[in-house]
Parts: C-alpha cells; sequence; structure tokens
C-alpha cells in the first residue's frame, strides 16, 4: 500500500501552505498560468543558490515542503518526471551558441540536464538512495510515480519522494505556441472552458509527493496505482484499459465517486474528455483542474495535490465540478489525462 | 512475476559499426572509432576529436528504411536503427499476445534540430522552421522509435545524464519481474550535438588526443554518439517460446553520490553503493565478476573515484577491467546500453577487450586496465559501470546464459 504522508506544491494556486486549501482561488488573465513563488530564502541560504535557476530552487523548495509536511527527513529513494526540464538553462546556452560556436559559464550547461532537480534535491539532503528522473512528455509524472510504486512494492524503500517539475518561459511559450498548443491571446483562467478556442492555456508547476508503506500522521490518501497509455486507437480501448486498470486495484467503474479530468479548455481536445466521461462514466461526478493550474507536461501532480485534499477533507469544491452531479460518497477519484489525444494517464487514489 | 530476465536479442550503431556484426569486428581488431571530426559541422574540427557515426542524416534515413527524415532527428534515427536491429536478432513478433514496452534514454533529445531552430528564432522570432523544434522533447525520439517499431503497450524515457540507459534497462528488468511486462525493448540513444560538445567543452574536460580512460596523463573525455537497444524477456517467454538466450540480466544497483552536481566524490561513495547494490540483487560475490566494463570516462575525477570504490569492493583481487569508451567515444545516454552489448560480446567471444591509449599507471591506484585483447577466457559474469552528471550512479550485471 502507497500512502501519500506529505505533499509540497507550488503553483498558480496558494498552495504554499498545506492548512489552505483554494481560499482563495487565485484568479489570472494572463498568457499562461505562473507560479506564486515560495520566499526562496526562508527555505534556501541564498549564497548556495545565487547561481540556481528558478526551476531548481522551485524543485528543492517544493521537495522540503513535501518532507516537512511528512515529517519525514530523508526519503530512501528520489523520482521525478519533467517534460521539459529546465527550459531558462537551456535557452541561455541556446542563445550564446546562436552568435558563435562557445559559450564562457559552464553553469547553465551543468543545470540544464534534465536528472539536475533530482539530483540536487540528493545533494542537499544527502540521501545515497536510488535516484531518477522521467522526461516523457505527459507521462513524465506518471512513470515516476509507477516507479516509486514498484519500489514500495518490491520492498526497495519504504518512504520515496516523487515529483513533477515544469516551468515555462516567454520564448517556450512563443515557440510552442506556433505549434498550436497554446491559446494566442491572454485569457482569463476561472472563464476556460467560456472561451471556445483553440490551444490550452500554458502553465507551469512543482510538486512533490512522499508516498510511504507506513501510515502517517498527516497522511492524506493512498496511490494504488498509475497507468499510462500511449495512442488509444479508440475509445472502446480506453475503456477497456480503465476497467482492467481499476479490476487490478479490486475495483469496478461504479466504484469510482469522482473523475478528475485534465479538462483544458482546447476546443481541438476537449471532446475526448467529454466523449469518455459519457461513455465510461455515464452518470458520475466529473471534475477539472487545469482552470486553477494551467496546462503543461506534469500538471497532473497538481491534480494529485487536489484529489488527494479531497479525500482528506471530505469535500467536493464548486470551483472544479464540470457537471450539476453530485457524489454520494468520496472514497476514490480517478485522475484521467491526455496531453493533445497523444499520452493519456490514470491515477487512482483512495480514501 | 518472473525470477529471471533474460536478453534475447541486441541491437547497436556506433562510432565502431553500423550493426553488431561490424561493431564485433571492430573490437576484435582493437579498432577505434576516435578520430578528426569528419561530418559534424564544429568550429573544432581538427582540434577535438569525436567518436562519430560516419552516416549523413540522409544515409541513416536510407539504412532504415524511413520515409524521410524531415521529421526525424539524428537521435531518432539512430535509436531506430539499433531498436530494430535488436527485434529482428531476438525474432521477437509484437503479435504474439506478450505485452511489450519501449524504454529509451537520452540526455538531449532532439537538440541536434533545436539548436538550429534556436540559431534562426533568436535573431528574430518569427524565424525557425517548426520542424526543426516539434522534436525537442526527449519523448519525441521514444515515440519515433515507439512508432517505427509497432511498440505500443508501454513507453517511456529516462534521463539521468550518462547513467541513462543503464537505468532504461534496469527499469525493464523490473518491470518484467514484477509482472507488469513480460517484453520490454530498452535502451539509449544520443547524436553528438554543438549543446553537449561544447558544453564539455567549456568544463574543460574534453582530451585533444581522444580519451585516455584510467591512465596518469589522461586529460578528460571524447564525445561519442550512437544508440543501443536490448530485448529483454521473462523467463516464462524464452521457455515458451523456446527463445535463444544471449545473456541472463543477473543484477543491478542504481545510487546518487549526493556529493556535486558535477564531480564524483573522492571516496566514491556513490559507485561504491550502485555496485554493492547489484551484487546483492545478483547473488553474486565479487570474486564471481570475470570482468568490468568501467564507466571510463578519461577525466581526471571520474577515473579516480571509480578506481577507489572498485578497489574498496574487490579489495586486492579485482579483475580484468577496461573502458570501452576508448573505441566508442562517451555516446552519454547512450553509453550504458552500449556497454552492456559490448559485454554481451565478450561473453559470446570469450575474450576481453582492451582499454585503447593506455599507456602510464595512475599513481593513486594499484590497478591497470587490460592493454591488448584477451582471447580464450571464460567470461561468465560481467559488471558494467555507469555514472552520470548528478551523481547518478548505475551498474548492471549481466551473466553468461
Amino acid at each position: 500500500m502507497a500512502y501519500i504522508n506529505g505533499i509540497g506544491l507550488i503553483s498558480a494556486q496558494n498552495t504554499l501552505n498545506p492548512d489552505v486549501f483554494l481560499e482563495p482561488v487565485m484568479e489570472q488573465t494572463s498568457a499562461y498560468m505562473k507560479c506564486l513563488d515560495p520566499v526562496y530564502k526562508e527555505y534556501l541560504d541564498p549564497i548556495q543558490t545565487r547561481r540556481m535557476s528558478r526551476l531548481i530552487k522551485m524543485g528543492i523548495v517544493s521537495a522540503r515542503m513535501c518532507l516537512s509536511d511528512a515529517n519525514c527527513a530523508i526519503p530512501d529513494s528520489i523520482i521525478t518526471g519533467t517534460g521539459i526540464g529546465s527550459v531558462e538553462d537551456t535557452e541561455k546556452i541556446l542563445g550564446e551558441l546562436s552568435k558563435e560556436e562557445k559559450f564562457l559559464n559552464p553553469t547553465p550547461f551543468i543545470q540544464s540536464t534534465y536528472n539536475t532537480i533530482s539530483s540536487q534535491i540528493a545533494i542537499n539532503l544527502k540521501c545515497h538512495g536510488y535516484n531518477s528522473t522521467y522526461v516523457h512528455r505527459s507521462f513524465s509524472f506518471e512513470s515516476s510515480l509507477q516507479d516509486a510504486l514498484l519500489q514500495l512494492q518490491e520492498g526497495i524503500a519504504a518512504n520515496v519522494l516523487v515529483g513533477g517539475i515544469d516551468e515555462m518561459t516567454m520564448n517556450h511559450l512563443n515557440i510552442t505556441r506556433k505549434l498550436g498548443q497554446w491559446k494566442m491571446n491572454p485569457a482569463h483562467n476561472l472563464s476556460l472552458r467560456k472561451t471556445m478556442t483553440p490551444g490550452a492555456l500554458a502553465g507551469e508547476g512543482v510538486g512533490f509527493f512522499l508516498l510511504s508503506s507506513v501510515r502517517g500522521n498527516r497522511y492524506y490518501a493512498t496511490v494504488p496505482g498509475a497507468e499510462t497509455i500511449y495512442k488509444p486507437k479508440s475509445l472502446d480501448e480506453l475503456d477497456n484499459r480503465t476497467t482492467s486498470f481499476l479490476s487490478e486495484y479490486g475495483l469496478k467503474k461504479d466504484d469510482i465517486d469522482i473523475i478528475l479530468a485534465g479538462v483544458a479548455g482546447d476546443i481541438t481536445w476537449d471532446f475526448l474528455y467529454d466523449d469518455y466521461a459519457l461513455k465510461v462514466f455515464p452518470g458520475k461526478p466529473v471534475s477539472w483542474f487545469k482552470h486553477l493550474s494551467g496546462e503543461y507536461y506534469t500538471a497532473t501532480t497538481f491534480a494529485l495535490w487536489l484529489a488527494s485534499n479531497i479525500l482528506k477533507r471530505q469535500v467536493y469544491p464548486e470551483i472544479i465540478r464540470v457537471n450539476d452531479i453530485l457524489p454520494s460518497r468520496i472514497q476514490n477519484i480517478l485522475i484521467y489525462n491526455h496531453f493533445r489525444g497523444v499520452n493519456h494517464s490514470l491515477i487512482l487514489i483512495k480514501r | 512475476m518472473a525470477d529471471k530476465v533474460y536478453i534475447t536479442g541486441i541491437g547497436i550503431i556506433s562510432a565502431i559499426g553500423n550493426n553488431v556484426e561490424n561493431l564485433e569486428k571492430s573490437l576484435l581488431a582493437e579498432r577505434s572509432g576516435i578520430g578528426e571530426i569528419s561530418l559534424f559541422p564544429s568550429i573544432h574540427k581538427g582540434k577535438i576529436p569525436l567518436a562519430e557515426v560516419k552516416l549523413s542524416n540522409q544515409q541513416l534515413v536510407e539504412l532504415c528504411g524511413a520515409k524521410s527524415d524531415r521529421f526525424l532527428t539524428r537521435t531518432s534515427l539512430l535509436g531506430m536503427i539499433a531498436a530494430r536491429e535488436a527485434l529482428v536478432k531476438s525474432g521477437v513478433n509484437l503479435e504474439d499476445g506478450y505485452k511489450t514496452g519501449l524504454i529509451s534514454a537520452t540526455t538531449v533529445g532532439g537538440m541536434d534540430r533545436s539548436e538550429g531552430f534556436f540559431h534562426k528564432y533568436i535573431s528574430n522570432p518569427a524565424k525557425g522552421r517548426l520542424r526543426d523544434i516539434v522534436n525537442h522533447d526527449c519523448g519525441d525520439s521514444t515515440e519515433r522509435i515507439a512508432q517505427f517499431s509497432g511498440i505500443s503497450d508501454f513507453v517511456t524515457t529516462i534521463s539521468t545524464a550518462c547513467s541513462s540507459s543503464a537505468n532504461s534497462l534496469m527499469l525493464g528488468a523490473r518491470l518484467i519481474k514484477s509482472g507488469v511486462l513480460d517484453r520490454v525493448i530498452a535502451g539509449g540513444t544520443d547524436s553528438v550535438t554543438r549543446f553537449t560538445l561544447n558544453g564539455f567543452n567549456t568544463l574543460m574536460i574534453l582530451d585533444k588526443e581522444g580519451c585516455k580512460p584510467f591512465d596518469e596523463n589522461r586529460a578528460g573525455l571524447t564525445i561519442g554518439e550512437g544508440a543501443a537497444f536490448l530485448v529483454l524477456e521473462s523467463e516464462e517467454l524464452v521457455k515458451k517460446m523456446n527463445k535463444n538466450v544471449l545473456a541472463e540480466f543477473t543484477g543491478y544497483g542504481n545510487a546518487n553520490d549526493a556529493y556535486h552536481q558535477t564531480a564524483s566524490s573522492p571516496e566514491g561513495k556513490g559507485a561504491m553503493l550502485a555496485m554493492f547494490k547489484a551484487l546483492q540483487v545478483s547473488g553474486l560475490n565479487p570474486s564471481n565478476i570475470s570482468y568490468i566494463n568501467v564507466h571510463g570516462t578519461g577525466t581526471q575525477n571520474n577515473d579516480l573515484s571509480e578506481g577507489i570504490a572498485i578497489e574498496k569492493i574487490f579489495g586486492s583481487a579485482i579483475p580484468p577491467f577496461s573502458s570501452t569508451k576508448s573505441f566508442t567515444g562517451h555516446t552519454l545516454g547512450a553509453s550504458g546500453a552500449i556497454e552492456a552489448v559490448i559485454s554481451i560480446l565478450a561473453m559470446k567471444n570469450h575474450c576481453l577487450f582492451p582499454n585503447l591509449n593506455w599507456t602510464t599507471p595512475m599513481k593513486e591506484l594499484s590497478m591497470q586496465p587490460i592493454k591488448k585483447i584477451m582471447k580464450n577466457v571464460e567470461v561468465n559474469h560481467v559488471l558494467s559501470n555507469s555514472f552520470g552528471f548528478g551523481g547518478n550512479n548505475s551498474t548492471l550485471i549481466l551473466s553468461k546464459p
């Protein structure tokens, strides 16, 4: 069994304080949903971190927040997922290289490797345990979660720190907007589904979870499993994969109380969520979260934070409801996400 | 649940051969792939050597039979070629009902094209061809390989710097042992990019004469490129399908040095832990190891730290060892898988490949690498190290079936 014993989340919502839950809901009208930065010097020595890029600082702080929430000094394993890694450092190098074929400062190169945050946390904590980083689009966090659950199952680790990390920069936004990923104009996050325009509202965020084999004092929920589904051929395949995924944990579709879907306010791709909800979970409460977090490769870290709090607090916030159906109990939540129809994933969270 | 995981197919492309047979010939002939830059456009041509795959992207397209390289990065092309060879060599039929996964590894993904895009974009944000940036992220090459090979049950990508593909092999074995998958095509791919070449150059760890691992006068690494994939299959599958087995994947260990982002600890703690864990998983004693394929980059720091760790694990009975990066260059995210393939070829050929360019023992160590190819050697268990930036250290153990 994997218990979520602690969470550290840096997001566009007020998630820095674990005792506060979406109070108030943060609104913004912007090109992308920027994270609310913590006061870094409260966690990190400014001298040590003066050369660190923002993403690395966010990663270390979020990991520290999680461990302190769980009252755990040092985990057995550290696993991170990131779709695009340290964009800021990568852009610095590419910027210099575009002038002439050299650059002088090695720091951005050292920090640009995708495993930097996972290893910086290890260095920061002096954690010599298993350490890995997954870099597969919107599977990045799910693969990390699968590895973490496997570690607990294998008995290699009793406490696994697992997280997802992705940042946005203006350059990256401009470039990926050309690929049709994002809305052309700034959008008001809470009116996202009313825009009826193509493209998602971009976002960023860092979230860490301490998964443990033993239930801790601040325990939120349990995570029995996660599943990635690459390029499903049909809705039927998604339906079958959902059924078999749930059956691995002794559940039927009817046991799911709330669907937390990755609806992104993107008219090009959101129909897949509507179809999924109608076909696989008709008559069930459907909710969403990307108007609170924005869309990014590891946005399901925000969803896992949200689901964990719903289960712990036994509240179903109005702000996340897609339909008017209310759950009769709040026991099992299923996160269903996909990124532009290719990388689909399921995460099961139980009370 | 599978007790044992077997390797039933291997595929590789590197500076010393575009397939397993060519690589094997180069190894047996002690022929290095390190040389003056010939294909890669760089101002360092003639000054810094590389271990290039000596085929242009167009030639790689022809070799793998892809339609065009319009949307394919060099990283993807290398990976597609190696993965297909592994599948063919193993005789995999993806329609046989077994659950098959693809786990790839890369350090910079499609950087070989995105650095070209950025060059144009930076002077004018309206410029740059989108097909040069759409494949920037690490997952792209994996999905191209998956599509090309027809694998869809499970795909993911690992990036832990220079230990990336050792970790993809390790995850593959764990997923088979736990019963999640029956078969995994695991490995990694990386192409030479201006990003990495200049990055390592800025760190001043590129040897201008070509790498000399474990030599007193070593002056750094040599960047290489390539890809390797291995077909891992469960014991049950191997028995039912009566498959030919190349090796048993007996051990793996992953630990973090937790010392410094780019430097290894002086006592080699992470390296020692990785080797220790791999031995523990395999149930073998250090004395059972016939050969160590060391990480051996040729940097001052790595070889000393790794050597100290090996001395601590093996004491006075250090098995023969070599760094085959003196043949292939340091292929970064692909190196763990490339060296796993070389380790299997050592078992198959009953021989140990040398550590080229080695002349002078390191002052601090009592150990000396293999100088000339050793033939007619019983190679039963090979331990292969892969260490990366960030202290991400992994060790694999492969055994004769």
